[in-house]
């Protein structure tokens, strides 16, 4: 099916996104990873708009955008399991709840990760609220994308491991078990496909990132003030 | 195959409001397909109970309801439109045009049309409101074609409508200059044959109302 390869960073959850995807549907592919404080002239040639990871490259042909790669491949790579479902509406529907969390989810959490004092107490809220409505999206199922896992896990899949990152290294609790049950259940069966158990970089690199990236968001936010 | 959400008669609800952008683009679309459908007028400052109920998490229009079933958010009913009715295409049928189109509606949404809104009432912004536009003036160069979707409008120009119609309505109403046809000629070129197109200019709403509304909403005290 041709030559793929995925322009990546280590630590990127979107580029992480691509890599379930490639290993799930068995496509075989050669990795490039990015240092975005020195990114290479191929990222910049192959998404020149955004010059961000993650990028496929299909045949010598870039794609961008996470969620356009996802189901770039999915269309691409038709013969195995499809991550999407078939029916137009339940295709809808999970597009829908894939644009809630770029859009919504995590830039709410994200925002209590990288915020202290009163601005971050404000920010919790929000934040809360919308993994309330992300909690609700599990009830009565297995997986986001119904019985088995497809599309809306990969999509939400950043939370499994991301979350309980972004609260260690912001001081904030926000995966109350009483309050998200479904969320933690989901986690759970989530982290034991073997795909996604392999594919996690690093926790304790993670955490340093994370750490370093709120320091300087802190003070370049205090330095324009 | 006929979807199993067609029905002998199909019932399609389009709940939106006349000014906005959003719901043009999902009108644009219906007419493009021929679709019958009736359109609901929502009150912003006081929406209906039908919309709360469709659009829970948002609470946004445009939201089409299909035999009983709501869809919300422009580009994914759209695509879901696209699904459904297979006459006139919307999405190019290869994946990787396919990739394309969906990659500039979001590039659309994310970046330029904040960046345009952004600057309105705020001269500093304006150059900055510019930069996003420069790659879709070179995306029209790079294709040279009539349209972002080759000889027929597509996806792509279908979420532009918002540089087509609603810039130019700002920047009488507020005395600015965004979309400049020295710096974006091809840009200016596709605005005059989109807003040319039948569908669109059946969908587009009156455009001294929108100059007015952009009067009130950003223009100085007089």
């Amino acid at each position: 099916m041709g030559e793929v390869k995925l322009f990546r960073t280590w630590s990127s959850p979107y580029a992480l996104r691509i890599v379930w995807a490639l290993k799930l549907k068995g496509i075989v592919y050669e990795t490039i990873y990015e240092d975005l404080a020195n990114k290479s002239s191929l990222l910049l040639e192959y998404n020149p708009v955004h010059k961000k990871v993650p990028v496929l490259l299909h045949n010598r042909t870039p794609i961008c955008e996470s969620l356009v790669i996802l189901e770039y491949i999915d269309e691409t790579w038709n013969t195995t399991a499809r991550f999407l479902p078939e029916d137009p509406l339940a295709r809808a529907t999970a597009r829908f709840w894939a644009k809630f969390n770029d859009d919504r989810v995590v830039t709410s959490i994200f925002r209590a990760y990288v915020t202290q004092g009163a601005e971050q107490e404000e920010a919790i809220g929000p934040a809360l609220e919308n993994l309330d409505i992300v909690e609700k999206q599990l009830i009565g199922k297995n997986f986001f994308s119904g019985e088995s896992f497809g599309f809306l896990d990969l999509v939400f899949g950043w939370i499994a491991k991301y979350l309980g990152i972004l609260e260690e290294t912001g001081g904030i609790k926000l995966l109350d078990e009483d309050r998200f049950p479904h969320i933690l259940a989901w986690k759970d069966k989530f982290c034991d496909i073997p795909v996604i158990k392999e594919s996690w970089p690093d926790r304790e690199k993670l955490i340093t990132k994370f750490q370093l990236m709120r320091e300087h968001f802190i003070s370049t936010a205090a330095g324009s003030s | 195959m006929k979807s199993v959400h067609r029905k002998m008669t199909d019932e399609v609800k389009l709940y939106g409001f006349p000014g906005s952008p959003f719901g043009c683009r999902v009108e644009t679309a219906l007419k493009l397909k021929g679709i019958k459908y009736e359109f609901i007028q929502e009150d912003l400052s006081n929406k209906s109970a039908d919309l709360l109920k469709y659009n829970p998490v948002h609470k946004k229009i445009p939201v089409l309801v299909h035999n009983g079933n709501p869809i919300a958010e422009s580009v994914v009913i759209i695509e879901y439109i696209d699904d459904i009715w297979k006459e006139v295409p919307i999405l190019p049928q290869d994946a990787y045009e396919k990739a394309q189109a969906r990659f500039w509606a979001k590039f659309i949404d994310d970046k330029c049309i904040p960046a345009i809104y952004n600057s309105y009432g705020n001269v500093e912004a304006v150059a900055e409101a510019t930069e996003p536009l420069q790659f879709l003036e070179n995306e029209l160069n790079v294709k040279g074609k009539k349209f972002f979707g080759g000889d027929n409008i597509g996806l792509v120009d279908i979420c532009a409508c918002y540089m087509a119609f609603w810039v130019g309505a700002a920047e009488e109403a507020l005395g600015i200059k965004i979309m400049t046809k020295e710096k974006f000629p091809k840009l200016k070129k596709w605005c005059d044959s989109y807003i040319n197109c039948q569908v669109v200019k059946d969908s587009l709403p009156p455009r001294e109302s929108l100059v007015a509304y952009y009067k009130w909403r950003f223009g100085k005290a007089e």
